[in-house]
């Protein structure tokens, strides 16, 4: 269970968030909306614990993992130890089975800058779900990507939530995008931005 | 001419040639002998096992001295460059340590920890401690944030941080301090043995400079030269090569 209570951050003179509060259950994924700077980021930021100053309270699992915008993978080690070294417990064999299933099997010995822009974002996939998260954070995880790579990641990453369920919290910009993988879906908006609460998938209000 | 390998050869070469040359017009052996004048004195040390003996000294020296202060650099370096509250205390140390003359930093060692190993490498140490420091706290301040984001998430513990996250990307920083360093301290070490050892290539250039002696001069000097080289070539070359693999694979 994620839950955050952000009462305000503010970079210098300026308030970016303002009241925002929500909780995401286990094996529940939520989008966050809303337009370019509106401090979407900043607020996946604060959840993920990378932003500690801020007014307000965040409670998390154990057990995270996080897909940023760029793939942020360690370009200095193969493919394998890359989720070897940020799961310590992955034996080896299971280390392959999930390049496996992120479609990437036979680039266990490779470096990341030898792979394509849409298989370094797979790496940063299976690293994410190798260690069977509670709780998993995206930022704007299909951005520049062409249409056909997109929608593979997103079918796989659809598979993978289905798996390991974690509690989800994504951000995006794309509402075709946060329709199809979010159960509910938070808009921000204004300056500072709050949250408007938007239909849930079902057409209820939350 | 492209291959880089020939251009080297030809450009020593010159050198070289460049040395019968000037040698000849001064026509003085005791001023400056010609290159195969020092091959019986050269050939006369190594069978003695003066000639060994004093470059492994002089060696070992340049060994402590690099691996201490690389340590103490690098780590000062990632320090300083992580925190800005560290780095406004230290830096004014590391500008008076910068532009404290290699010679002044000797002569206190020996003159507060006597004349003795101890005293000579820590002279050497001190003298390359600030560069390495300069360099590696440049690296330590364009760490990438977003590595640091994700190590944190993960919860990678500060050792897993420190070998593949931190250092890799230091890596470049490192190399270029080592590379510099090396050269550096060999040089520094000559002083210190010149000023104060009974052993060692300085010594044996202190001794010869006494005696007025070029030639043997020379040859200590030329012979710790092509250690040096060897080095380059043998393992800092292809230390960098294997840092860098990732790179250009």
């Amino acid at each position: 269970m994620i839950r955050a209570h952000v009462r305000e951050k503010r970079f210098g003179e300026s308030r970016v968030l303002s009241n925002i509060a929500f909780e995401v259950a286990p094996g529940e994924t939520v989008a966050i909306l809303g337009p370019s700077g509106i401090g979407k980021s900043t607020l996946l930021r604060i959840v993920a614990g990378i932003d500690t100053a801020f007014d307000g309270h965040v409670e998390t699992p154990e057990r995270m993992a996080i897909v940023f915008q760029e793939p942020t993978l360690l370009p200095w080690r193969s493919c394998l130890r890359n989720l070897t070294i940020v799961h310590p417990d992955l034996s080896e064999d299971d280390a392959r089975a999930m390049l496996g299933r992120v479609g990437i099997p036979d680039k266990a010995g490779a470096f990341p800058l030898q792979l394509s822009l849409g298989q370094q974002r797979r790496l940063a996939l299976a690293r994410a779900f190798a260690g069977r998260p509670e709780m998993l954070i995206m930022d704007e995880p299909f951005v520049s990507l062409d249409p056909e790579t997109s929608e593979t990641m997103l079918a796989l990453t659809e598979r993978l939530i289905a798996e390991v369920r974690p509690a989800t919290l994504f951000v995006t910009h794309a509402r075709e995008e946060a329709e199809r993988l979010g159960s509910r879906i938070l808009e921000l908006r204004g300056t500072p931005a709050t949250l408007a609460p938007r239909l849930v998938q079902n057409g209820e209000l939350p | 001419m492209t291959d880089p390998r020939a251009v080297t050869a030809i450009s020593l070469v010159g050198l070289l040639a460049l040395w019968v040359v000037a040698a000849a017009l001064t026509a003085d052996p005791q001023i400056l002998p010609a290159p195969g004048a020092l091959l019986g004195p050269f050939w006369a040390e190594l069978t003695s096992g003066e000639l060994l003996y004093h470059l492994s000294q002089t060696l070992i020296r340049v060994i402590w001295a690099f691996v201490l202060a690389m340590a103490l650099g690098v780590a000062l370096g990632i320090a300083m460059g992580r925190s800005e509250r560290l780095n406004r205390w230290l830096d004014p140390w590391l500008v008076v340590f910068l532009n404290l003359p290699a010679l002044v930093l000797i002569v206190l060692c020996y003159l507060w920890i006597g004349l003795n190993e101890t005293a000579a490498i820590v002279a050497v140490t001190l003298n390359k401690v600030p560069n390495v420091t300069t360099v590696v706290r440049e690296g330590a301040r364009a760490l990438d944030p977003g590595l640091d984001a994700m190590a944190r998430v993960y919860r990678m513990p500060w050792t897993t941080r420190l070998m593949h996250v931190t250092l890799p990307q230091l890596a470049p920083f490192i190399a270029g301090a080592a590379r510099s360093g090396i050269a550096v301290i060999w040089k520094i070490v000559l002083v210190v043995e010149f000023l104060g050892r009974s052993s060692g290539v300085g010594f044996k250039i202190h001794m010869f400079f006494q005696l007025f002696d070029v030639g043997m001069v020379l040859v200590y000097a030329l012979s710790f030269i092509a250690v040096m080289l060897v080095i380059e070539w043998a393992i800092l070359q292809p230390w960098e090569r294997r840092v860098r693999r990732w790179r250009t694979a």
